[in-house]
């Protein structure tokens, strides 16, 4: 029970710095799956770093056709066994062009987390400018602002992004873009967050005490609010990102996201639809990378939560290891009593 | 004004305007946006002259806001269009013609509403049923190995991008066990019985990604039902624990699963729109995926505001409901 209570008080002890920030690590550090999680993340985000220089390891990149890897004979499925997996090509070539699957399949990390990372971005500091905007403005900004996040709330992200995406002339870089579009078309509920919490906030005694002292609006936003924002914001940020990934890969699986030859996992999908009997591989490994990186983000966006408001856990019904929360206690509790 | 009348009155009132603002954004956005639609339209071997001329006929050169005012014209009285050699009167409400076929844009969106309206609520009724069903059994063998099974495949589900799910459910059900056919589509009206048989696979689809949130929020709500004194209170009068878990806690989930479904509405349509393209299923998603592909302004935009139509809607009814499902909440 205490440590329910301790728990409770996390967001506000995040606001007061370090201590905040350790006591967060070591919250998520006590439930099992969410580490698991952070430690697949750490590792996917270093193999798309280190994209170049893995693939300079293999000696491969992932543009190159290799014809001779191709039995034109078969319909252009890859010879030698396996769909061509040798010492050469770690995870065969893909059919048709014969270009390395290991390399595609880490330059693909690169586009899939490099634009769920950036639009999440976008999306926080957008959600957050326009929130504290409506929560400080007055009666009319907050009016105006808080009509048009409902009219960006109300715009279906995939339908409108899959619109933006075609209309745009091909030279634009497509990754910029499609981190663009999703960015800039989806801030609405971090938006609403941010104001609630930012009118919660402007009524506790230590702003109205900034006021007083004659502090500016923008010092009384940075200085005071904001380490008051930084739970809710990250809080969702981190469930925004695996949502981003599925996005910017079902934009390219359409064929509007990500354009060859740069390569990304939706992309290879749609390749791979009509190999999956010759070249099973070809399909399974985007599948299998899509799974693992979004399940991995999605466990770790939980754990994230429960690290920063164990209730706000319990209420969502996620969670795992030490940090269940009330709900589940009291339920417990209960039952035992009625035994 | 008060009450029930004056509620929806206001909601009607919001809704409309939300519409008309959308309506405002999508057409400016897309119609401002560079790219030279007269060209493609006309096709890459026209002359200039020939692009001139199509620029001429679509009103491309028109300032923007005498185009939006016709746009708006043609949806609220009507309008006509001089085709070439004839005028065709297209009644309102009207998006306008296809840049392409010349086919009224309404007309074009009401033949392929029909195919992502069954794909939609016949998924619909799959998660609500799975979603809700997860929660409830979750919670039902709380604190045992099911509910930790479970509550891992929801998260798993949650995860899988639509697209991978419906990929592998085809390949694994039609082309390797052959259990069903690949998905065709039928009318509801020819054959009732194989529009539900071809639907099956869509429907399971994007109703296993969409159900995981819903038994996530069932889940949740119930816990928190349950930690409420007059559930101790129940429980004191010896009332059973399936009637506790399955009425009692149930009613408390509720109101949470029909706002979520609202709000899920939209994504559930940029769902559907990958589930029709991966099945071929000609509904509106197929139709826009094609319009944007050969720049069809129109129709584009034509969809994107019908569907924008369904989702403002959605959340309309949703508060309605959500109000008649629990008293507590006050109209506003």
């Amino acid at each position: 029970m205490s440590e329910a209570l301790v728990a409770t008080q996390a967001p506000e002890a995040l606001a007061s710095g370090a201590s905040g920030a350790r006591q967060f690590w070591r919250r998520l550090r006590t439930q099992r799956a969410a580490t698991v999680a952070a430690g697949i993340v750490a590792l996917l985000v270093l193999v798309a770093l280190a994209a170049p220089l893995l693939t300079a390891l293999e000696g491969q990149d992932p543009t190159t056709y290799h014809p001779s890897l191709i039995d034109s004979a078969r319909g252009g499925v890859p010879t030698g066994s396996l769909g061509g997996i040798s010492g050469h090509h770690w995870l065969g070539v893909e059919p048709q062009t014969g270009r390395d699957l290991f390399a595609r399949l880490v330059y693909g990390a690169r586009v899939s987390l490099g634009v769920a990372f950036s639009a999440t971005v976008i999306q926080v500091f957008v959600g957050l400018v326009v929130g504290v905007a409506a929560a400080l403005g007055g009666r009319w900004i907050d009016q105006l602002l808080s009509r048009i996040t409902d009219i960006f709330v109300a715009l279906p992200l995939m339908i409108m992004s899959l619109a933006l995406l075609a209309i745009v002339p091909q030279s634009f870089p497509r990754p910029v873009l499609v981190t663009l579009v999703i960015g800039l078309i989806s801030w609405g509920s971090i938006a609403k967050i941010v104001r609630a919490q930012t009118l919660t906030l402007k009524g506790l005694d230590y702003v109205a005490a900034a006021r007083l002292s004659g502090w500016g609006a923008w010092r009384i936003a940075r200085r005071e609010l904001l380490p008051g924002l930084a739970a809710p914001v990250i809080t969702y940020a981190s469930i925004l990102i695996p949502v981003n990934i599925s996005v910017e890969a079902a934009l390219s699986f359409l064929g509007v996201g990500v354009k060859p030859p740069t390569p990304s996992w939706g992309q290879m999908l749609t390749a791979a639809d009509v190999w999956y009997q010759a070249a099973p591989q070809y399909l399974l490994l985007p599948a299998g990378a899509l799974f693992v990186t979004v399940l991995a983000l999605a466990v770790l966006g939980d754990g994230v939560r429960t690290a920063l408001d164990p209730r706000a856990a319990s209420r969502l019904g996620v969670g795992t290891g030490r940090g269940r929360g009330r709900g589940r206690e009291a339920v417990t509790t209960a039952k035992e009593e009625s035994a | 004004m008060n009450g029930f009348g004056g509620f929806l009155l206001r909601r009607t009132i919001g809704t409309l305007a939300t519409l008309l603002a959308i309506s405002v954004i999508v057409y400016v956005v897309f119609y401002v946006t560079p790219g030279n639609v007269a060209q493609i339209t006309c096709g890459p071997r026209c002359s200039p002259e020939q692009v001139h001329q199509v620029a001429q006929q679509l009103h491309l050169d028109d300032p923007l806001y005498v185009r939006y005012w016709h746009f708006l014209q043609g949806l609220v009285v009507g309008q006509d269009y001089s085709t070439g050699t004839s005028v065709e009167h297209c009644s309102a409400p009207c998006l306008g013609l296809s840049y392409q076929t010349d086919q009224q844009v309404l007309s074009i969106i009401l033949t392929r509403l029909p195919v992502s309206l069954s794909l939609v609520t016949g998924a619909m009724v799959l998660w609500l049923v799975l979603g809700v069903g997860t929660g409830v059994l979750s919670v039902w063998r709380r604190g045992r190995l099911t509910e930790r099974v479970l509550t891992g495949l929801t998260l798993a589900g949650w995860a899988t991008p639509v697209f991978v799910i419906g990929l592998v459910l085809m390949i694994v059900v039609c082309g390797e066990l052959q259990l069903l056919p690949f998905p065709q589509y039928v009318k509801f009206t020819d054959d009732p019985e194989q529009w539900a048989w071809n639907l099956l696979l869509p429907w399971f689809s994007l109703a296993l990604i969409e159900s995981a949130a819903f038994a996530r929020m069932t889940r949740s709500s119930m816990l928190e039902t349950l930690a409420e004194d007059h559930i101790r209170t129940f429980r004191a009068y010896g009332v059973g624990e399936r009637s506790i878990v399955g009425r009692h806690a149930l009613r408390g989930a509720l109101a949470p699963v029909i706002a979520l479904n609202a709000n899920n509405f939209g994504s559930a349509v940029g769902g559907a729109v990958l589930t029709e393209t991966l099945f071929g299923l000609p509904g509106l998603g197929q139709e826009l995926v094609h319009a944007v592909s050969v720049v069809d302004l129109p129709v584009v935009v034509g969809v994107v505001l019908v569907v924008g139509f369904f989702v403002v809607l959605a959340n309309a009814v949703a508060d309605v409901l959500y109000a008649v499902a629990d008293r507590r909440v006050v109209l506003t």
